[in-house]
């Protein structure tokens, strides 16, 4: 069964609709095709009109639908099955909330990296709901270095409620291991693509967010705090979710214009949720333009454009 | 009965005779609760004599205790934040932000300044915690940014002195990109072969913690200060326990590997000059 959020309730009601038609022309053996056409005619339009009126929060909401594709979907897609995943940060563990590792996209040699959510509730406390530790920051640095030394090209896929905040993660210095890594992306000699698939909470998402082309899925979100936690800290309520969406500034368009991200992915129409082969390609092929425009310039000069993009953000008077 | 007895009832010296105490002129260490004058705990930078609580102090008195005679040339001191982002919860973020610069006179949380400290050239970046928490916004990055920028063309050592709760909500994804504009900075100091001292003091959390506090040629803390990415009250949230005795504190970071070493104030310039005199000798 599908998930639908609440805002998707009418798409339901005519995929219903649609479903019932069918069942209807098959047993009764009649000809239900003007029906069905125009009741497909009537999601298409509703879909567009949910679709192109999307408040912030339901950004947000559509950025963690549990049938949104998660990071190792999209690398096993693009990859055509030849990712071969690697573990370890050789200090302390591996962490399942992160992963990482080669793969081939149309025969050259990508390092992909990123946050890992669970289908189930199983899965989600294997993944700690992607949330990963200073562990995870560490393998993926390692693995960053590892594309640096073999002059493969970098893509994260982001999509994490932010990093964990537990007692070990402190104790193994969550705060370094994050920072570590922003300064080090900063001068990685190959071109690295940041994507953000599903959600891009604070520092955490930054840890692996440091690149050459910072790209935004379209329905997803990017900041420094998720909306609950804003709203508990500036109303002292849970209820202002909606509210801290919309004052935070967090979805890919207001992003853009904040020139803090460098471009947005679109989805199919209906999100990704509910067309994953086709996200699939959009992102491939996205990831394939940029490497190779990113691959016309020398590397020192990468890394000089890169720092100074970000040396640029920001606005004062 | 009592021993002694009143002979008249009542308070009965006049108001116009009370003795008024002026503000201020103590302090009360809120930790073993040792009452000295004003003046003397001013003279002992600000630290308890009994317990040696370290009070948190702002700007300026790095400044002071750091710089040679206290002589300073302020950076960048007219830039002050905007709102891009129009934001507002219960407040306005502009009134907050103006109310802010009336209450502490001054434009945001960071000040940088350049001088000598026994004798080498350094440039401070020094965090008030009283301006909005010290939190890191567009101000702080850029302020940070250019200080860095005076370090490199006057060929000077760097220092951060941290006291934030982390990154300005109020300025959202322009803030977390601060994270990732200073610590881009620090990869030109580096190239520039200048020493970059970070000194986190009480407290020291959030994105600073997880980007330019961290980032120290060495890391250096005032004792039992708070340091940590997550503050405790969210990592007990997490865990679902009580957190053990000095959990996120200078002595347990020193312990778990991520600070060099911990100075008392009364230490500070010696330590920090003999440091850099020990990167550029």
């Amino acid at each position: 069964m599908a998930t639908f959020l609440d805002f998707e309730e009418p798409l339901k009601a005519l995929e219903d609709q649609i479903a019932k038609a069918k069942e209807i022309a098959k047993d009764a053996e009649l000809d239900m095709t003007d029906k069905l056409k125009e009741l497909e005619g009537k999601l298409a339009k509703k879909t567009e009109e949910i679709f192109s009126n999307l408040t912030p929060w339901q950004r947000v909401q559509l950025s963690r639908h549990p049938e949104r594709p998660y990071t190792l979907a999209y690398i096993n897609a693009i990859t055509n099955g030849t990712f071969q995943e690697l573990h370890g940060d050789r200090n302390v563990k591996d962490d399942k909330a992160m992963v990482g590792g080669f793969g081939l996209v149309d025969g050259n040699t990508v390092m992909f990296i990123g946050q890992q959510k669970g289908m189930n509730t199983k899965m989600r406390q294997y993944r700690n709901f992607g949330m990963a530790n200073p562990e995870g920051y560490r393998k993926a640095l390692r693995l960053m270095k590892l594309a640096e030394k073999f002059n493969k090209p970098i893509v994260t896929l982001i999509d994490t409620p932010g990093a964990f905040p537990g007692l070990e993660a402190e104790e193994r210095g969550q705060g370094e291991a994050i920072a570590r890594n922003i300064y080090e992306m900063m001068n990685i000699k190959v071109p690295i693509i940041c994507i953000i698939i599903g959600e891009g909470a604070s520092g955490g998402a930054l840890g692996i967010g440091v690149g050459d082309k910072v790209l935004m899925l379209e329905n997803t979100w990017y900041s420094v705090i998720s909306p609950e936690s804003c709203s508990s800290i500036l109303w002292r309520s849970w209820d202002y979710k909606e509210i801290a969406a919309e004052a935070l500034k967090l979805t890919s368009e207001d992003m853009k214009k904040l020139k803090l991200i460098d471009g947005i992915i679109k989805e199919p129409l209906g999100g990704a949720h509910r067309h994953h082969e086709e996200t699939y390609s959009i992102v491939k092929r996205e990831i394939k333009r940029q490497i190779t425009l990113l691959n016309k310039l020398k590397p020192e000069e990468r890394c000089a454009k890169r720092i100074d993009k970000f040396c640029n953000m920001g606005v004062t008077k | 009965m009592g021993w002694f007895k009143r002979k008249t009832e009542g308070i009965t010296t006049s108001t116009k005779d009370k003795k008024e105490t002026p503000e201020g002129l103590w302090y009360k260490c809120p930790k073993c609760q040792t009452v000295v004058t004003s003046e003397d705990h001013a003279s002992n930078f600000f630290v308890c004599e009994r317990c040696s609580y370290h009070e948190r102090i702002g700007s300026e008195e790095y400044f002071q205790i750091l710089f040679d005679d206290g002589a300073y040339k302020e950076l960048d001191k007219g830039l002050a934040s905007s709102d891009p982002l129009k934001f507002e919860d219960t407040k306005k973020y502009v009134d907050r932000i103006k109310e802010s610069q009336a209450k502490t006179n001054l434009t945001d949380a960071i000040r940088t300044a350049y001088g000598k400290c026994d004798g080498q050239d350094l440039v401070i970046a020094a965090m008030d915690f009283k301006f909005i928490g010290g939190s890191l916004g567009s101000v702080m990055g850029e302020k940070i940014a250019r200080a860095i920028d005076k370090a490199i063309k006057t060929n000077s050592a760097f220092m951060i002195i941290s006291k934030s709760g982390g990154a300005r909500m109020m300025e959202a994804g322009l803030s977390l990109m601060q994270m990732a504009k200073v610590s881009a900075k620090l990869n030109l100091l580096s190239e520039a072969k200048l020493p970059y001292i970070s000194f986190l003091t009480d407290p020291t959390t959030g994105g600073v913690t997880a980007s330019f506090a961290m980032l120290g040629d060495i890391n250096i803390a005032e004792p039992d200060a708070l340091i940590g990415f997550a503050g405790p009250r969210v990592v007990k949230e997490t865990i679902g326990r009580d957190l053990p005795d000095g959990f996120q504190k200078s002595e347990f970071l020193l312990e778990h590997g991520f600070l060099d070493y911990i100075v008392e104030r009364h230490n500070l310039k010696k330590e920090v000059s003999h440091s850099i005199r020990l990167f550029t000798s």
